[in-house]
């Protein structure tokens, strides 16, 4: 396969950055989309160019760390998948292929297609945690937690924090990640002590970040590599409004 | 914390305008109600039928206290929907120079504001052309069938729509109002249970019919009204 890239380039936080063209010949329609850019960076260091930053880690779709705005889809043009998981065959001989950085006042772009995610790290750290004193595990049987909602809470759970969510939404809203870590405590009885706490400060947080307000347009669930679902927002709307009204803080 | 976040936070604002939106869907289904009137035909008393209930929407105290409460909510949900709309376009101050983002979401959801904006324009035009005249006049008044003084908003609306010169264009500007509201009330009306958080497997696919039905019901019927007075009376 032939194909033609457009790829943003940016020096670093203060550059102004542009769309760049890359020619890339021979891509086996088995390579990951990341594979395809490690030959095409490949060929770049051995003309002596600055090779293309881009991030990625476990390359299993777990981690999180892997992004990219693929011709104007966050993880590209498949459903339920992250960037490391797209394989060439997803694309045509010739194609010409779009490839950005998640854009978001909250989420700054570092190098070309790099970008500092920190802010989910800092929602995290407002309130995305249980504060319990470890000691002896308990017996099972006395924390009772109906199936479905270890099941939901699990699902909430597969959130990876990629940030496609706020890469996809028209106003740059981090509320399904948001929302998917409250959703994941609060619905444990572990969670429950903290819950009005913690969803004041998470969202609190969120709002100091710079990211958006929510349209419920939906976008971000169908492009969430992880299926997480809306029914997470409307679960943090509900636990931020019992909050607002009965926190005595 | 709380108190700030009652004011402030994004979710908050959210809650606002969901729950100005909901009494503004209200406010839209007994204002249908009441311009179904005109629908009557004129020999069967459309005139003193359609003015006495506006001489009642008028001087009715209940009626009243509810008209402050929905310009209020129209200027709040305007006004919150402003703010949220710049923070929104803050939160991204670069654009993708490629985007796709019909493969994800609805037009209607992604232009609630150009609505909005589309409608609040109409609602002014709106209110110079018929709530002005009936609150401060110019107004013609008659006697009616049954002995009592009323203002003939009806021979004004009637008249409007019927102009030779611009009553076309009225029934267009009309028609393109109720289109957005359409559009708008299509996303809006179940966003606005999402958005307070009210979401449940069984209830919500409901919701989600009953807001379609509304949406295209609704302004339907608004929109046939002035075309029935132009092209059948």
């Amino acid at each position: 396969m032939k194909l033609n890239l457009k790829i943003w380039r940016q020096k670093n936080r203060e550059d102004k950055g542009k769309m760049v063209d890359y020619s890339i010949d021979h891509v086996s329609p088995d390579m990951s989309f990341l594979e395809m850019l490690d030959v095409l960076n490949e060929q770049l260091i051995n003309k002596g160019d600055d090779p293309i930053a881009f991030d990625h880690d476990c390359r299993e779709g777990i981690c999180g760390m892997c992004s990219l705005f693929i011709n104007g889809r966050a993880h590209g043009p498949n459903y339920g998948v992250t960037t490391c998981q797209l394989h060439m065959r997803s694309f045509k001989d010739g194609d010409t292929i779009f490839i950005e950085p998640w854009r978001a006042q909250a989420f700054p772009v570092i190098k070309d297609l790099a970008v500092d995610r920190s802010a989910f790290d800092r929602v995290i750290q407002a309130g995305g945690y249980v504060s319990a004193n470890t000691g002896g595990a308990q017996d099972a049987n006395c924390l009772p937690v109906p199936k479905e909602n270890a099941d939901k809470a699990f699902a909430a759970a597969t959130c990876i924090g990629c940030g496609a969510c706020v890469a996809t939404c028209k106003n740059g809203s981090a509320m399904l990640f948001v929302s998917a870590k409250v959703s994941q405590l609060a619905l444990l009885p572990q969670g429950k002590a903290e819950a009005q706490q913690r969803v004041l400060n998470m969202v609190a947080q969120m709002d100091a970040e710079g990211f958006g307000n929510c349209s419920n347009t939906g976008a971000c669930e169908i492009e969430c590599p992880k299926g997480i679902s809306l029914e997470n927002i409307a679960r943090m709307n509900r636990e931020f409004m019992k909050a607002s009204i009965l926190s005595e803080k | 914390m709380s108190n700030s976040a009652l004011l402030k936070s994004s979710l908050v604002k959210k809650y606002w305008m969901s729950a100005t939106g909901l009494f503004l869907c209200l406010f839209l289904a007994g204002h249908l109600a009441g311009n179904l009137q005109l629908l009557i035909s004129p020999e069967n008393g459309a005139r003193d039928a359609f003015n006495m209930y506006g001489k009642f929407m008028t001087t009715n105290i209940f009626v009243k206290v509810l008209s402050i409460v929905t310009y209020i909510s129209i200027l709040f949900h305007a006004i919150d929907g402003i703010i949220l709309t710049i923070q929104n376009r803050r939160a991204r101050p670069v654009r993708y120079v490629k985007e796709t983002p019909s493969a994800s979401s609805s037009w209607a959801s992604r232009n609630m504001a150009l609505l909005g904006t589309v409608m609040l324009v109409f609602i002014v035009l709106h209110m110079l052309a018929f709530w002005k005249r009936m609150h401060f006049g110019p107004i013609e008044t008659y006697i009616a069938a049954n002995g009592e003084e009323l203002k003939d908003l009806y021979s004004i609306t009637v008249l409007s729509f019927k102009d030779a010169d611009n009553g076309l264009i009225v029934c267009m500007i009309y028609l393109v109002a109720m289109i957005a509201i359409a559009f708008h009330l299509m996303h809006g009306f179940q966003s606005a249970f999402q958005s307070v958080g009210i979401r449940h497997p069984k209830y919500t696919p409901l919701i989600k019919k009953v807001g379609y039905g509304f949406a295209l019901l609704v302004p339907l019927l608004f929109a046939i009204i002035p075309f029935y007075i132009r092209f059948m009376l």
